[in-house]
C-alpha cells in the first residue's frame, strides 16, 4: 500500500479478478467434494443425496449436519481395494520419481555445462515435449512396448529373444511412462539449480586436489539439492494421482488412486465414494503440496 | 576434464534419443502403408484421408479447437492480471491468490476434474461446451500467470516508474510500458494455455457432457481399442501444430522455460 501505483484502480482490479475467479472455481469446487464426500449416494441425477442446500436456509442445515455421514469413508477402510491403491499408486510414484531423476540429472547437469549460448536452445529442446500431447507420448509406448510392438518386433528379428517380452500391461510399463511423460519437469528444476551455482567453488575444490568425481560429490551434488527436491515433488503429485499412464499401459491388476477415483465415478456412478477417494488423496499429499508452495513463494520473493 | 565432455555429449545424445525417439516413430509410421504397425509397406498418406472422411473425429476437432481458442483467451486475460498482481509483494490476499495458483500447477488432473464437475453440478449449467472453456481456463490461467510473472520479475521496474514520474498515470504506464515489454511472455502463455487445452483429457472427461466430446476424448476412444494408423496421422498432425505454435514462442523470443517453476533469479 505504499508505492502510490498500488493504489490505482488498475492494479486493484489485477489483483480482485483473478482472486476472485480462482476463488469461485477452484476453491468452492474443494469445499463441494468435501460435502459431497459425506453424503450418500443415490439413484437419482445428480447420484447424491443432498447434505444441505443454500436454498433450505441455516436452520435447515444445521439440522442436517446430524445427518452427516461418514459411511463413504467407512468404505474406503473396509475394502482392500482402496488401501490397496493407495500405496500401489505411491509405490508406483516414488520408484518413478526415483528413475526420473536418475535420467533427468545426467541430461540436466550436459545442458548447464555447455557453452553459455547454447545452452538455451539445449534445454528448450529438452522442455519442448512438455508441450505435445501428453496423450500421443503415452500412445508412442503402446506402440513400442506391446507383445507385437516395435522393441518386441525388433528383438525377435534379431533372434536376441525366443518370446516377446512381457512389459506391456505391467507396473513397469507405468513407470516407464511416468519417468518419460514427467522427465521435462524434473530437468527444468535441476537446469535452474546446476545453472546458478558458481563455478568458483568448483575450481576451488579442485584447485585444493579434489578429483572430478568428488567434486561432483562434495560441492555440485549437495549444491543442486533444492533442484532435487522441487523435481521430484514436480514429479511425485500428479503422478500419485495419475490415471492415463496406469489406464493406457498398466495391466488390469495396476492398482492406482486415480485409476480408482475414475472407476467409481463414471462406472459405479458412486460420486460420495469417488469424493471419499479425491479427499483422502488431497490430505495424503497435503504435506507435499504445502512443501511444494513454500519452494515456489520462497522462489518467487526472490 | 575430457572425461566430463565425452559424459555429457552422450548425455545429451542418450536424453534427447529418448525424449523423441518414440514422438518421431508415431509420425514415421503414420505415413505407412499396412494397418499393421509393426510391418513397414510402404509409403502412404491414405490415413490421413480416412481422419478427413472420419465425420466424429472432424467435429470432436472443432469442439477441441473451439474450446482451446476460448479458455486460452480467457487465461491469458485472468493470467497475465494475476502475474501483474503476484509481480507486488506483500498482502493477505495476494498470498491466497498465489497458493491458488501454484496448486493446479501439481495437483492430480483427477482432482482437479472432480471438483469442477462438482461445482457445475451444483450450479445446475449443463456441462458442455461452456464447461470445458470455463474448467480449461481455469487451470491453464495458472501456467500463464507463472510465464508471465517470470518474465515480470525480470523487467526493469524503474521503466515504469520514469514513465509515472514523467507524468503518466499508472494505469498509463502500465498500458504503454509495462504490458509492451510484457508482449513476448503474454503470447507465450496464450500459446502454452492453447495447447494445454487442446491436449487435456482428463479433465475436459469430468467437465463435458454428452453434448460435447473433445478430440482428446475421441482419441483415447480409439487408443484403448489399440493401436491404428489413424491414430498415428491425427497425432502427427497435433504434433506439427504444438511444433509451429513453438516455433512462433521461440520467435517470439518468449521465455518458454519453467511452465512450472520460476526459474527468474532477477
Amino acid at each position: 500500500m505504499s508505492a502510490p501505483s498500488d493504489r490505482s484502480l488498475a492494479r486493484r482490479l489485477a489483483l480482485a479478478v483473478p482472486t476472485l475467479w480462482m476463488a469461485a472455481l477452484f476453491l468452492t469446487p474443494f469445499a463441494l467434494v468435501a460435502k459431497v464426500s459425506l453424503s450418500t449416494p443415490a439413484l437419482s441425477q445428480p447420484p447424491y443425496a443432498p447434505v444441505f442446500a443454500l436454498a433450505e436456509g441455516a436452520a435447515a442445515a444445521l439440522d442436517k449436519f446430524g445427518e452427516l455421514g461418514v459411511a463413504a469413508y467407512r468404505a474406503l477402510l473396509d475394502d482392500d481395494l482402496y488401501l490397496a491403491s493407495y500405496l500401489g499408486s505411491l509405490r508406483l510414484a516414488a520408484i518413478a520419481t526415483a528413475l526420473t531423476l536418475l535420467v533427468a540429472y545426467p541430461l540436466a547437469l550436459a545442458i548447464a555445462r555447455a557453452p553459455r549460448r547454447r545452452r538455451a536452445g539445449l534445454l528448450m529442446l529438452a522442455i519442448a515435449p512438455f508441450w505435445t500431447s501428453f496423450l500421443i507420448r503415452v500412445y508412442a509406448w503402446i506402440m513400442l512396448i506391446k507383445d507385437e510392438g516395435l522393441i518386441n518386433h525388433a528383438l525377435m528379428a534379431s533372434g536376441l529373444v525366443a518370446e516377446p517380452l512381457r512389459i506391456f500391461a505391467t507396473d513397469a510399463a507405468v513407470v516407464i511412462g511416468v519417468v518419460y511423460s514427467y522427465l521435462p519437469f524434473m530437468v527444468m528444476p535441476l537446469y535452474a539449480a546446476l545453472e546458478g551455482q558458481d563455478a568458483a567453488l568448483r575450481e576451488a575444490a579442485a584447485d585444493l586436489g579434489a578429483p572430478p568425481l568428488r567434486v561432483f560429490w562434495r560441492v555440485t551434488a549437495p549444491l543442486s539439492l533444492p533442484g532435487v527436491l522441487a523435481g521430484s515433488l514436480l514429479v511425485f503429485i500428479p503422478a500419485v494421482g495419475e490415471f492415463v499412464i496406469p489406464d493406457l499401459l498398466g495391466g488390469s491388476d495396476t492398482l492406482m488412486i486415480g485409476r480408482t477415483l475414475w472407476a467409481e465415478f463414471f462406472s459405479n456412478r458412486d460420486w460420495p465414494a469417488a469424493a471419499a477417494v479425491a479427499i483422502v488423496m488431497l490430505a495424503m499429499l497435503a504435506p507435499m503440496l504445502v512443501l511444494y508452495e513454500r519452494l515456489q513463494m520462497r522462489e518467487a520473493g526472490r | 576434464m575430457r572425461a566430463g565432455a565425452t559424459f555429457d555429449r552422450l548425455a545429451l545424445a542418450a536424453g534427447f534419443a529418448f525424449l523423441y525417439g518414440p514422438i518421431l516413430l508415431v509420425v514415421l509410421y503414420s505415413f505407412n502403408e499396412s494397418r499393421l504397425v509393426t510391418v513397414w509397406a510402404g509409403f502412404s498418406t491414405r490415413w490421413y484421408g480416412e481422419l478427413w472422411r472420419n465425420a466424429q473425429l472432424m467435429e470432436a476437432a472443432r469442439v477441441s479447437l473451439v474450446a482451446a481458442l476460448a479458455s486460452a483467451t480467457l487465461a491469458t486475460a485472468l493470467g497475465t492480471l494475476a502475474a501483474l498482481a503476484l509481480t507486488r509483494p506483500g498482502g493477505a490476499v495476494r498470498g491466497l491468490l498465489a497458493a491458488m495458483i501454484y496448486a493446479p500447477l501439481v495437483l492430480p488432473e483427477v482432482i482437479l476434474g472432480l471438483a469442477f464437475l462438482l461445482l457445475f453440478v451444483a450450479l445446475g449449467i449443463e456441462r458442455g461446451l461452456l464447461t470445458i472453456i470455463l474448467a480449461h481456463a481455469t487451470f491453464t490461467m495458472c501456467f500463464v500467470t507463472v510465464i508471465v510473472k517470470t518474465r515480470l520479475a525480470r523487467l526493469d521496474r524503474s521503466l515504469e516508474e520514469a514513465a509515472i514520474d514523467l507524468g503518466a498515470t499508472p494505469g498509463r504506464a502500465l498500458l504503454k510500458v509495462t504490458l509492451p515489454l510484457a508482449a513476448p511472455a503474454i503470447m507465450a502463455g496464450f500459446l502454452l494455455a492453447f495447447t494445454l487445452s487442446l491436449d487435456d483429457f482428463v479433465i475436459a472427461s469430468f467437465a463435458s457432457g454428452p453434448g460435447a466430446t473433445t478430440l482428446p476424448m475421441r482419441i483415447y476412444s480409439q487408443v484403448r481399442l489399440g493401436v491404428t494408423p489413424e491414430v498415428n496421422a491425427i497425432s502427427t498432425l497435433l504434433l506439427a501444430a504444438v511444433g509451429l505454435a513453438l516455433l512462433a514462442a521461440a520467435a517470439l523470443g518468449a521465455g518458454l522455460g519453467a511452465p512450472a517453476r520460476n526459474e527468474g533469479r532477477g
